[in-house]
């Protein structure tokens, strides 16, 4: 292994050559940091401090060295949820129908056995050139040993340079199977996607230790590359109605298709309120809410918004509501149009669930609360005397 | 009947501050605690343990200060530790973490559970625990959120989803990662606070668990973190001021004209 240096990425500043502890990097004349690997013991210093990425780690090969440009297009794992395709699959042909066109190659949807017709036109409606069913009964359910094993057969033939996924609990389990079987990299809950050309390297960027920082991460020596993306993080491009792709089946070995696991049944939250991944309003309460029989407050303020009912931890952890319900690091990543923070601090463990709605409004009487550094809006007062007011707002206008 | 618990230990993000400046945690003087899910994943495996007899080893992979992380989960009741330790492991990411911890099972042997957290809240993936089910060929179920049934040879669990819940029965061998729903990580008992001062945690190289070198650590891991960097966030914060009439108006106001509302 060794260090390598993306020249067009390479400012000059010579900041690699300043921190090297052992110092292995010189700078050439013509303003490009020279390492030597004799002198360089691979701390990382540089790679860190660089400020524009241009340093990256070079690997020896970890699979057998498959010729590397075999492997061309981009492929998207579509997932279902009540019964029909999920929202994050349209959006992630979207953004793979983007990628596909600066790589010039095409974007395939994947489904598992037992997708509706209707449901595989709209994946060509919103980008994919093509659509491959893997036929299986067992694989109508979200299992994920036969399904991995299947999708692995799969990605063998197919050959892909990028598969993508949702972050959710069929995209990750599955994905992070299928990309040991491969032996190569998997990102996870990407939040920006781009490409490298020429080198056609995707370049995955996600947040880390809870959000505070965000990571650009590329996985240069192995194929495909693979990441997991955050359903809500990616637009949906207009569809297009006229587009029609061609629909394939693939039918994998049989005996690949069973599994241990066996599926005893699910149970839907018994909530009428309008979910929290696909809400597009999202009205939460914290701890500043101080009882539960307070909390229908945010429920009624959510109701006449026609949006979901969010919490942070407090009011979870205090029975008030379930943990289904939960926004942050141990609950749900939203992304909805609009965020109304009632009595939330806005803990850094909240935040990363949130941080990235279109428009975020904190009701709140600490002005300094952290939420404020994520807020768009804020209203500095006493929640219990601002939201009833806001519901008799709210009321007026829908009556006149 | 043996479990084995992956235990990992990270930096405690929750107890510091986030800096006002640049919006990124304070992480210097920081204390190092057990990730707050293998807590969890302790609590499930001694659940198992309390219906089965089972033993119950827990494995981490890290420094050598890793290894107050299993001190610490042996004081709950966690039978006995072997910690993963050597520079050829550092760098790894998901790909080379979970091919360690797969060699440092099978080293122990025969695991009948390997219980796992549902993430790390450092690296936040959620990919080691169904990374390791891969290596070894075991079934996973992730976000394991309680046990409906703990048998002799089988589990039946209930997993979180999107949607809400799914109930899954599976025979052993079996990973499964674990939420904060299985119920509160038990306090320690002072026999096993005793205990865990005592017991003797050894330190396993790439030998030791015979691994092949060239998969772990950074030479193992294909990913590479190619840039770190404070994200951006939110622009200027509007300030409504006013009585809360006004100020409800207002709001309403802006976001019907943003066609929010
Ligand atoms: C490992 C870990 C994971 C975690 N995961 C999550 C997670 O997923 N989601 C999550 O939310 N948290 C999570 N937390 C907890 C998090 O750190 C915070 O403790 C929590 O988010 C705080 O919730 P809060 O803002 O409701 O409460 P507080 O921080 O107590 O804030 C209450 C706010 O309400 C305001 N307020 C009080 N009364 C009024 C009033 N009458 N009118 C107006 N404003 C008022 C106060 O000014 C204050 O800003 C996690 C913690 C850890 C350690
Ligand atoms: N270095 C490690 N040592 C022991 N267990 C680990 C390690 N890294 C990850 N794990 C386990 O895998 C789970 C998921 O981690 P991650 O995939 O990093 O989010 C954690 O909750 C731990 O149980």
């Amino acid at each position: 292994m060794s260090l390598k240096i993306i020249q067009k990425r390479c400012v000059s500043c010579s900041l690699c050559e300043q921190v090297c502890p052992v110092k292995a990097v010189s700078m050439t004349e013509d303003g490009l940091p020279l390492i030597d690997s004799a002198l360089c013991n691979l701390c990382g210093i540089c790679i860190e401090k660089c400020p524009t990425g241009a340093i990256v780690r070079v690997h020896g090969t970890l699979s057998s060295q498959e010729d590397f440009d075999e492997y061309k297009g981009v492929m998207v794992i579509a997932e279902e949820e009540e019964g029909k395709i999920a929202q994050v699959s349209y959006e992630l042909v979207s953004k793979g129908s983007e990628l596909a066109s600066v790589l010039k190659v095409p974007v395939t949807a994947v489904v598992f056995d037992s997708a509706q017709e209707e449901d595989l036109k709209n994946l060509s409606v919103y980008g994919a050139d093509r659509v491959i069913v893997i036929k299986g009964e067992i694989l109508g359910k979200p299992l994920i040993g036969p399904r991995s094993r299947a999708l692995y057969e799969l990605i063998r033939k197919e050959k892909p340079e990028i598969v993508l996924t949702g972050s959710t609990s069929q995209g990750r389990p599955l994905l992070s199977r299928v990309a040991v079987r491969l032996k190569t990299g998997l990102t996870a809950d990407c939040t920006h996607l781009e490409i490298e050309m020429p080198d056609r390297h995707l370049l995955q960027t996600r947040p880390a230790w809870g959000g505070s920082i965000m990571a650009t991460i590329m996985t240069p020596n192995t194929r495909p590359q693979m990441a997991t993306v955050r359903p809500r993080v990616m637009r949906k491009k207009t569809p297009d109605y006229t587009k029609r792709s061609e629909i394939s089946s693939f039918i994998t070995s049989p005996e690949i298709l069973t599994d241990p696991v066996q599926f005893l049944g699910v149970i839907r939250e018994e909530t009428s309120r309008v979910r929290l991944d696909n809400a597009d309003i999202i009205v939460s309460g914290g701890r500043g809410i101080k009882s539960p029989e307070n909390f229908s407050m945010i429920e009624k303020l959510a109701l006449l918004l026609n949006g979901a009912v969010g919490s942070s931890r407090p009011p979870v952890d205090d029975g008030w509501i379930s943990h289904s319900h939960q926004v942050g690091q141990t609950g749900r990543t939203v992304a909805p149009k609009l965020y109304v923070a009632i009595g939330i601090s806005g803990a850094i463990q909240h935040l990363v669930g949130m941080q990235s709605s279109d428009c975020i409004v904190a009701i709140n009487k600490d002005k300094d609360a952290p939420i404020m550094n994520v807020a768009d809006y804020a209203i500095i007062g006493d929640l219990f005397e601002i939201v009833p007011e806001l519901i008799k707002t709210l009321e007026k206008k829908k009556t006149g | 009947m043996k479990i084995v618990v992956c235990v990992k230990q990270v930096p405690d993000i929750s107890q510091s501050k986030v800096d006002p400046e640049t919006y990124t945690i304070v992480r210097t003087g920081v204390d190092a605690v057990v990730n707050p899910f293998d807590l969890y994943a302790v609590e499930a495996a001694l659940q198992i343990k309390d219906k089965t007899g089972a033993i119950v080893t827990a494995i981490s992979m890290g420094p050598p200060q890793a290894e107050d992380a299993l001190r610490e989960v042996i004081s709950m009741g966690v039978d006995n530790a072997v910690l993963l330790s050597s520079k050829d492991f550092a760098g790894s990411d998901t790909l080379a973490t979970s091919y360690s911890l797969a060699k440092g099972i099978k080293q122990i042997g025969e695991a009948d559970v390997i219980v796992t957290g549902r993430q790390a809240i450092d690296g936040d993936t959620a990919q080691v625990g169904p990374g390791i089910a891969e290596h070894l060929n075991y079934p996973v179920i992730t976000d394991v959120n309680g046990f409906l049934e703990i048998g002799d040879s089988f589990l039946k669990t209930r997993a979180m989803t999107e949607e809400g819940y799914v109930d899954l029965s599976v025979g052993f061998p079996v990973v499964i990662s674990v939420g904060k729903g299985i119920g509160e990580p038990r306090m320690p008992s002072l026999r096993n606070k005793t205990r865990s001062r005592k017991e003797i945690i050894p330190v396993w190289s790439p030998e030791d668990i015979d691994a092949d070198k060239s998969l772990l650590g950074l030479k193992g891991s294909p990913t590479q973190v190619v840039k770190i960097f404070t994200p951006e966030i939110g622009g200027q914060v509007l300030f409504l001021n006013g009585e809360p009439l006004a100020q409800a108006e207002r709001i309403v106001g802006i976001l019907s004209e943003r066609h929010l509302i």
